[in-house]
């Protein structure tokens, strides 16, 4: 019998990163923006996503992946403003993986400009799971409190953009806005930060702006 | 609680590590979890141990060495081991700083047994 020592050094997140990174070259040589939306359930990522696709979807083609445990509710809502969407159940899984976007995309039409995928409500296991997406953007809803960012960071150090999402609630929640900013900028300087409301509409032609000027430095960077 | 699912992924590595070597058992394991990892090392020490169960690291012993996050400052080059995460330099004020370690998420090295010795140049 003998005994050995090996030195493996791999990456335990690898496989997922080599996917996530064969989409993210594919879809950037395309022209396709992809997006990846993060939250708590309930902080209103889908409600973001119809106000934002019924706006966009006049001047872009878009298409929307959708995550969740069980049930096709959320595709459905995207289908009903006129938005091609897939749904994924996981069944239980936590998070979406890239090998799971991987299987749906030969599905999507190729000449969509911008590529939204949902993940599956959990504000700490999908920060861990690249999709192959250019922009990731963490929502925190109002009446979730604001002393989020710290407790869980990892969401927020690995975005691109934060979405503060229920602001028409503001009034009437003890939620300080500046503070959120403040700590969520001491984790992650770069992260840019928008304040909107699915109800009011407030926000969000800015982040439709920040949408589109990237999709074009992403063009640009492919040209 | 995404740590089955890496855990799965890491058996298999070791399965495959295990027909390399031509393995008849694997007796340890070690892994680096960065603090900024985003994963728990006893939820990881939970989910090894349910798993190990009728794989080839049945008896394997689990070491995780936990990874503190060190930066370096691109300002003033201070490199510094952060106890917290804020993005800044204490040395000079600086938000333009490299995560040097604390990501990460590595199976360092692992321990087997083997009936055959290794002959140079196999698979």
């Amino acid at each position: 019998m003998k005994k050995k020592e090996l030195i493996v050094l791999h990456d335990l997140l690898g496989t997922n990163k080599k996917i996530a990174a064969t989409i993210r070259g594919e879809l950037g040589g395309r022209g396709i923006l992809a997006v990846n939306l993060m939250s708590s359930p309930g902080a209103g990522k889908t409600s973001l996503l119809e106000r934002v696709a019924e706006r966009l979807q006049a001047t872009a083609k878009i298409a929307v992946i959708e995550g969740d445990i069980e049930t096709e509710r959320d595709a459905e809502r995207i289908r009903a403003i006129g938005v091609p969407a897939w749904q994924i159940t996981t069944g239980g899984a936590c998070h979406l993986e890239a090998k799971m976007i991987g299987k749906i995309l030969p599905g999507v039409d190729a000449g969509i400009d911008f590529l939204f995928i949902e993940n599956v409500g959990n504000l700490v296991c999908p920060a861990s799971y690249e999709l192959g997406e250019h922009i990731r953007c963490v929502l925190l809803s109002t009446p979730e409190g604001d002393d989020k960012p710290k407790k869980y960071p990892k969401a927020f150090t690995t975005s691109d953009c934060l979405v503060l999402t229920k602001a028409d609630l503001l009034p009437y929640l003890p939620f300080d806005v500046e503070k959120v900013k403040k700590e969520a900028l001491g984790l992650n300087p770069r992260l840019k930060i928008f304040l909107t409301s699915a109800v009011t509409g407030l926000g969000v032609d800015d982040l439709i702006g920040y949408f589109r000027s990237a999709r074009q430095e992403l063009k640009d960077r492919h040209a | 609680m995404h740590e089955l699912s890496i855990i799965a992924g890491l058996f298999d590595t070791l399965q495959e590590e295990a027909r390399t070597h031509k393995a008849r058992e694997i007796t340890f394991v070690k892994l680096i979890v960065g603090k900024l990892s985003g994963v728990v090392p006893d939820l990881l020490e939970s989910a090894f141990e349910a798993y190990k169960k009728g794989t080839i690291a049945e008896r394997a012993r689990l070491e995780i060495e936990e990874a503190p996050m060190k930066t370096r400052c691109r300002a003033c080059g201070a490199e510094v081991r952060k106890e917290d995460f804020d993005i800044i330099c204490a040395a000079c004020g600086s938000k333009d700083l490299e995560i040097l370690q604390g990501t990460e998420l590595v199976l360092e090295r692992i321990e087997l047994e083997s009936d055959e010795p290794e002959s140079p140049g196999s698979p």
